[in-house]
């Protein structure tokens, strides 16, 4: 990554001296991982540092909540697909939860 | 078999959650905070002039004693009206055609206007009972005629909204189902049912917005009466 330190302008781990350089490959611990980088044999371990009590799951559902509302409604000229995007999800949504008891109509001769 | 029809005022349940608490927390999710901010985003803008404006006109009859349920009855709108539009999209479940939950909303609220009314001006609410000018005979039936009538108020509040939104679901799904079935056979038929189906869907929008309308509107003439 092109980056700016004590010595200039340099790109990868060139110098020892500003910060990127020093911070370009230190481990991260596993709780602060995201999920993009959490390599398939890690999952696991890496799920069970998550927060899963009632707190926890309120307070991922504000940031998920946050993150989707922020990109798509809360902007200069948002239009009609960031509402119309929830509604399909809970169409879905809907239908899935509904599936085990829709499927009997498949066949069904008389309704 | 023809159990099946009724189906779709079933809410069943997903790993112990019933569809229904998902219908009930949607309208919550769909409408953002304002903020303080001088201009806000369209979905905001749109939401806030909406509910002025709402609010405006009902509140309009209602004299101060009645500006102190403007926010439950604006909520209630809000709230109604988003169920009801939800529960035209495929699939999903609408909350608001089981009986209990109107009268669940429809009673208290009334309970509520009745004993503010009998609280603070006992008089006027019970003068509410005898309309003027009725002749001296007819008193004491006209007085059981508007008991009667005080007490059906939350029933037809509740099996109103019950009624006009179970029927449009049910005729929409009749209607699908004949159009479905009449395709491969008689296609002209099967495009005019279509005609119908698709100026119901329409009917059904409309209803859904005017039934939360009126439900919201008759109550604050109730309380109006007694405020």
């Amino acid at each position: 990554m092109v980056h700016t330190g004590r010595y200039g302008i340099h790109d990868g781990q060139k110098c020892a001296n500003c910060l990127v350089c020093k911070m370009a490959d230190r481990p991260v611990p596993m709780a602060e991982k995201r999920l993009m980088d959490v390599k398939l044999g890690e999952l696991m371990t890496w799920a069970s540092t998550k927060d899963f009590s009632p707190n926890g799951i309120i307070a991922a559902v504000r940031r998920g909540h946050d993150r989707y509302y922020n990109k798509y409604i809360n902007v200069k000229k948002g239009g009609i697909g960031g509402v119309a995007m929830l509604l399909t999800g809970y169409v879905v949504l809907s239908y899935l939860w509904e599936y085990d008891h829709i499927k009997h109509d498949r066949w069904r001769k008389y309704h | 078999m023809a159990l099946n029809f009724f189906d779709q005022f079933m809410s069943p349940t997903y790993m112990g959650i019933p569809l229904m608490a998902l219908a009930l927390t949607l309208p919550w999710l769909l409408y953002p905070t304002p903020t303080t901010r001088w201009l806000n985003n369209r979905l905001l803008t749109l939401q806030s002039w909406f509910i002025n404006r709402f609010t405006q006109q009902l509140l309009m009859p209602l004299n101060v004693g009645g500006h102190k349920w403007a926010l439950m009855l604006t909520s209630l709108m809000m709230f109604l009206f988003t169920i009801n539009l939800l529960g035209l999209l495929p699939y999903t479940f609408t909350p608001t055609t089981q009986l209990s939950l109107n009268m669940g909303l429809a009673v208290p609220l009334w309970l509520a206007t009745v004993i503010i009314g009998m609280r603070n001006q006992p008089t006027a609410a019970l003068g509410h009972l005898l309309p003027e000018g009725t002749p001296a005979l007819l008193i004491p039936v006209l007085i059981i005629i508007e008991t009667i009538s005080l007490f059906i108020r939350p029933l037809a509040l509740g099996v109103r909204l019950t009624a006009n939104l179970t029927a449009g679901h049910l005729l929409i799904q009749l209607i699908a189902t004949a159009v479905y079935v009449l395709l491969p056979m008689m296609t002209t038929v099967a495009l005019l049912t279509a005609t119908v189906l698709f100026l119901l869907t329409l009917l059904e929008v409309a209803v859904a917005m005017i039934q939360a309308y009126v439900f919201v509107l008759l109550l604050s003439l109730y309380l109006q009466e007694n405020v």
